[in-house]
């Protein structure tokens, strides 16, 4: 019988599921949930709810770790996506409005991804220039100043619900769906996986490595581009300065957690998006616990720090010897 | 003649700065003046001392996202320490010295021994540093010792209103200090060998380890010695301060003229690519109807050319290296 | 890996004593090395003894013990078993470090300094004279330049290294380790990327160096070099010992043998030729094909149910040949005409949208994706091929996984694996069903049978013989030659970078391959 590792998920479920029991320790109405003017209420639909714009970012970036990238910008794309959204809103009508703002996010996606498969720019680097500069963007934009705006098409986005489900948990589901389509449905996920395993071998079988890896960083920016418009329409706004700070790191952190290896290959996106879950139901407890919310940070980071030397390719490799002395030694008592 | 060709970048750099700095002075009289300059160096100052470190990270290979954080820690702990404490500020400031100085050594040892990326253990740092500075307080506390006024009193008077302060003096130690460092020393040597090829430093007979774990606590070392000029710039702590510094100072690296890859870079270009980011403020400032938003995408796109340059540059050696080997890859 | 083990020639059989040479004491003294990776024996029980002042040539095909045997005796790899004395003294390095402190240095192929840095700090690094704490900077590229010029050397010190031709790094290199008080200095191919003028300055310094008393151990391809400087020849061939001689007493002939071939009697598996149908249609015709600097231009035609041989010591072009014609390298030099029509090979892509596949050597690094299944490594070439948007279904995943894993006889017969898991010769197995399953016109095997176990042998090769009978083009590449004439119907030998020598028909044999490529007069092998 063949040695089988556990099965896939399971210890981020697990951690899910003791974080959320944690959660319902401090706070008895965890679980509580209430329907109110046909919407769905209740502290573990604001997990969902408020954990939406990051999940978004950890479907795209979860791809382009896949392929031994990374995407620093998404802060910044969903900076600027928020803004024309919030500056388009009142005057255009929603196609429009989602059309202008997801296509910027395209086209974001596309400039990184050129900088990366093109020039051969190392992704932080190429990522970081729009980093910086996006900000900036979305600065000029709104021109400096917190864009509001009125119109509810927009704000249904944010605050809505559909069938009782807050917009923003379905629009998260929708584009989860639709990623897994297009990359499990297609055989796009297993030339992710191919490419971010082993790039070489890849494009001798024949991968189109460039055009892959143009494509995964287009999606991470249309992620973002989704992420903005769910956030801006949240707060019926844009701040430039604020939308999206620091998510970048966070939609990192769920990928890690969600176990894909920051070397690249094999990738889960729903993992990624428990992930997610599992930042935010952190976030949520904190909050309800009473512990100051500065707390979230610290948590944050060890987190990371765990499950990084978790993954290190050293410690792994000592857990691996450790597993086959065990092996060897099984298999000589048995001859 | 083979010597001189690396310091093209930092000539290009060098360039760009005096061509911005006559475009200024052009388009505003008032520009070209000693004070001006002075105000660049002092409201600067705690950008160019963390750029200095960072350029050591940067061209041993590596990267330090932390910075901002240990800026935002040390304001936040110096403000409590003087302030609600009663330590006297030079025993806080040697204290807030060896805390940063340790937890760059903890990044440094954990990229080493866990041989993970440093941008990610760095990130894993930046929210350590912000979150315990989350912790110690959230408000923004002035700082009213008596060295503090004093210090910030203290400068030297160049006529014509120009004054070079302490943090400006500081900041021109550090940058002469890292220059005497990283060119001068045995380690700088090492800094940059590590950038050119780590498998190969290590069977020279480096010590890698050893000179990994310092860089990264140079480089948290320079950051809150950078703190302690941002509260004596600001006679104030919070937690918030210095957000995004990091990106600030990777970017005056960068424009500086170092290889983001390693191995290449002078601390005198950071300090000139610090100089830059400060000269696009002031213009800013001087126009009045400009708007802040421009420094940003200023930066962006002086990262962007400079960053294409390097490529280009690099692909053209490559390509003219191989030419001739012909060796199977 | 044919289990006979290989008898040394009559050269080899003389005593040691006999050499000049001998005279000394040992220098470096390594006894019984052994090392096994993950039960993989990579070397056996192999003695080496390097004397003072003498240039010793080490030699063996990919895979053959000798990286093993350096990184053993540099500490780089621990040794499962052996002794090592250098000078008379016992010693055991544990790193690259201490082997250098000990008076062991290596200098690789892939020149381990800093290309950034100048020449100067290259030399010194880590032991640059200072003055209170800082590198004298001048003192140095003065010590710098009087190191080198004893090395016949006049370079500006102070650029950086990278600035230099490979030549001259490989010199600085040596100067690096000499300099530490180096009395063995072992060279790992440096010349492999040398043109013949700087192979000669570097061969200058061996002498200088050897005149000084330093044994040198000099790993190359190329045969020409060893009997221009060597004064002695050792040979590794699957992990043992294989012959050590004096240059004098192993001429090129029984030095190659030695490295791919085994007694001329052994070759008995002639291949029968009669059982070879007619070729059947050119499936592809290069003319011209070449790359500077890369491989010469060479004219091949691979017709249907006809297997090519490429034959040639490691480096002589086998593989770059190869890549040429899958377009893994694209070619400056050449035509490509596939079933009649004029084509441009320039990506992998191309070549399999006209029916090739391309097995590389490199199976961890270029083959295998480890983290992914057995059945996805399998269907990756054709899934490749059939574009992203038309995925395979799973059952006819799981059916053409289930199909090869029989077919094959992959082990363990588990599709859900991950391939990193399996042994080198199922790894092996299921990278040939990859390209299998795309249903090439040509295939192209790069040494099919390396470093896997003795019954996976015989399955590939009776594989290939059965690919070629149902009509398939092969082009196999492989060190193997007495393999290689049992299903070969032409076999083209390379040296330096070109094809030289094209045997076709009843020419076909071992000693006709060993005769060109040791560049002996055709006749002598023709008689055997």
């Amino acid at each position: 019988m063949a040695l089988r590792l556990p099965r896939i998920g399971t210890s981020q479920i697990v951690a899910l599921a003791l974080i959320l029991a944690a959660n319902w320790v401090v706070s008895p109405q965890f679980f509580d949930i209430r329907l109110q003017d046909g919407r769905l209420f209740g502290s573990l639909i604001d997990v969902l709810n408020r954990g939406a714009p990051v999940a978004l970012l950890s479907i795209g970036m979860v791809l382009v770790i896949a392929m031994r990238g990374i995407d620093l910008s998404v802060g910044a794309v969903m900076a600027i996506c928020g803004a024309i959204a919030a500056s388009l809103a009142d005057s255009h009508p929603l196609p429009v409005v989602l059309a202008a703002s997801l296509g910027a996010g395209l086209a974001c996606g596309l400039w990184n991804g050129l900088l990366v498969a093109v020039l051969r720019i190392q992704p932080i680097v190429a990522t970081l220039i729009l980093m910086v500069a996006g900000r900036g963007i979305a600065q000029l934009i709104t021109e400096g100043r917190i864009v509001t705006f009125t119109s509810p098409e927009l704000a249904f986005l944010g605050g809505g619900s559909v069938l009782g489900l807050p917009t923003p948990i379905v629009l998260t589901l929708a584009m989860m769906a639709l990623t897994l389509l297009i990359v499990r449905g297609t055989a796009l996920g297993l030339m992710i996986e191919a490419t971010g395993g082993n790039p070489r071998a890849s494009a001798l079988a024949g991968i189109g490595t460039r055009l892959i890896t143009v494509a995964v960083y287009v999606w991470s920016g249309l992620c973002a581009a989704l992420a903005g418009i769910v956030a801006s329409a949240d707060i019926l706004g844009a701040d430039a300065n604020n939308a999206g700070l620091w998510l970048e790191l966070d939609a990192i952190l769920a990928v890690v957690i969600g176990g894909t290896s920051l070397f690249g290959g094999r990738f889960s996106i729903l993992l990624a998006v428990v992930g997610a879950l599992i930042i935010q139901a952190m976030n949520t407890g904190i909050l309800l616990s009473g512990l100051p919310p500065e707390t979230n940070l610290v948590v944050k980071a060890v987190v990371v720090l765990a499950v990084l030397l978790a993954q290190s390719p050293r410690i792994g490799a000592q857990i691996a010897g450790l597993g086959v002395l065990f092996g060897r030694s099984r298999s000589r008592r048995r001859s | 003649m083979r010597s001189l060709a690396r310091l093209t970048p930092v000539l290009a750099t060098t360039a760009v700065f005096l061509a911005g700095f006559v475009l200024c002075s052009l388009a505003y009289p008032n520009f070209a003046s000693l004070r001006v300059v002075m105000n660049l160096l002092t409201d600067n100052a705690f950008l160019g001392i963390v750029a200095v470190g960072m350029t050591f990270v940067i061209i041993s290979g590596g990267i330090d996202l932390s910075v901002g954080s240990v800026i935002g820690f040390t304001t936040v702990f110096l403000a409590l320490a003087i302030e609600r404490w009663g330590v006297p500020p030079l025993i806080a400031f040697v204290l807030v010295l060896v805390l940063c100085a340790g937890f760059g050594a903890a990044m440094g040892a954990i990229i080493q021994y866990a041989e993970l990326p440093p941008f990610i253990v760095t990130l894993a740092g930046m929210f350590l540093a912000r979150g315990v500075s989350f912790l110690l307080s959230t408000e923004s506390l002035p700082i009213t010792a008596d060295l503090y006024t004093h210090l910030s009193d203290h400068a030297l008077r160049l006529g014509g209103g120009a004054r070079l302060t302490v943090p400006a003096i500081v900041m021109l130690a550090v940058v002469i200090g890292g220059m005497v460092l990283l060119h001068l020393t045995r380690f700088g040597a090492n800094v940059y060998a590590l950038g050119g090829s780590r498998a190969a430093t290590g069977l020279m007979g480096i010590n890698v380890a050893r000179s990994t774990v310092l860089i990264y606590t140079l480089s948290s070392a320079l950051a809150g010695l950078s703190g302690i000029v941002f509260s004596l710039y600001t006679s104030s702590g919070y937690s918030l301060s210095a957000v995004g510094v990091e990106l600030d100072a990777i970017a005056a690296v960068v424009i500086g003229g170092t290889l983001l890859s390693g191995g290449y870079g002078f601390v005198f270009g950071s300090f000139i690519g610090v100089l830059i980011q400060g000269l696009i403020q002031t213009y800013i400032s001087f126009d009045g109807t400009l708007s802040s938003w421009w420094a940003k995408i200023a930066t962006g796109l002086l990262l962007f050319a400079f960053i294409a340059f390097q490529q280009l540059t690099l692909h053209l050696a490559r390509r003219s290296r191989r030419a001739p080997a012909g060796v199977r890859p | 890996m044919l289990p006979t083990a290989p008898l040394p020639p009559p050269a080899a059989g003389h005593k040691p004593q006999q050499d000049a040479s001998q005279q000394d004491a040992p220098l470096l003294q390594v006894t019984g090395f052994s090392k096994s990776f993950a039960g993989f024996v990579a070397l056996d029980g192999v003695d080496f003894t390097l004397h003072p002042g003498e240039i010793h040539a080490l030699l063996g095909e990919n895979g053959a013990g000798k990286s093993t045997l350096i990184k053993t005796m540099t500490g780089v790899v621990a040794r499962d078993a052996g002794t090592m004395r250098l000078a008379g003294a016992a010693i055991a390095p544990r790193s690259a470090e201490e082997a250098v402190k000990a008076g062991i240095a290596t200098v690789y192929q892939e020149v381990n300094l800093a290309p950034n840095l100048s020449v100067a700090q290259n030399l010194y690094l880590g032991r640059q004279p200072t003055r209170f704490g800082l590198v004298r900077e001048g003192e140095m590229r003065r010590r710098a330049s009087a190191l080198l010029a004893g090395f016949g050397l006049s370079i500006d010190v102070g650029a950086p290294l990278e600035t230099y031709s490979v030549a001259i790094q490989h010199i600085v290199a040596i100067a690096r380790a000499v300099d530490q008080s180096a009395r063995v200095l072992i060279l790992d191919e440096p010349t492999a990327s040398l043109d013949a003028q700087e192979v000669e300055v570097l061969f200058a310094v061996m002498r200088q160096l050897k005149a000084r008393g330093i044994g040198i151990v000099f790993v190359t391809h190329f045969l020409d070099q060893v009997y221009a400087v060597c004064d002695r020849i050792t040979v590794l061939r699957n992990g043992r010992l294989a012959g050590s001689a004096p240059i004098a007493q192993m001429p090129r002939l029984d030095l190659v043998r030695l490295m791919l071939g085994r007694e001329l009697s052994e070759a008995t598996a002639r291949r029968s030729h009669a059982a070879a149908g007619p070729a059947g249609a050119d499936v592809a015709v290069f003319t011209g094909l070449g790359k500077a600097g890369y491989v010469a231009p060479f004219d091949l035609t691979l017709r249907a149910g006809h297997v090519v041989g490429l034959a040639g010591l490691l480096g002589s072009g086998r593989t770059e040949t190869v890549r040429l014609v899958f377009g893994a390298e694209p070619a400056d030099a050449g035509t490509a005409e596939v079933a009649g029509r004029r084509v441009t090979l320039t990506c992998p892509r191309e070549a399999m949208a006209l029916g090739f596949g391309y097995c590389p050597e490199e199976r961890k690094t270029e083959g295998i994706v480890a983290d992914l299944t057995v059945r996805e490594n399998i269907v990756l070439a054709l899934q490749a091929k059939r574009g992203a948007l038309a995925p395979l279904p799973r059952r006819e995943q799981d059916a053409i996984a289930a199909r090869f894993i029989r077919l094959l006889d992959i082990r363990p017969p588990d599709p859900e694996r991950p391939i990193g898991l399996l042994s080198g010769g199922n790894q092996q197995k299921a990278l040939l069903a990859r390209w299998l399953a795309t249903e090439p016109r040509l295939l192209i095997l790069d040494e099919p049978t390396r470093g896997i176990d003795v019954g996976a042998h015989a399955e590939i090769i009776k594989l290939i013989r059965d690919l070629c009978r149902q009509g398939m083009a092969l082009l196999v590449v492989s060190s193997e030659l007495e393999e290689l004439v049992t299903y070969a119907d032409e076999v083209i030998v390379l040296r330096d970078r070109a094809h030289v020598v094209r045997l076709t028909g009843d020419a076909v044999e071992v000693s006709a391959i060993l005769a060109a490529i040791a560049d002996a007069p055709a006749g002598a092998a023709a008689a055997a």
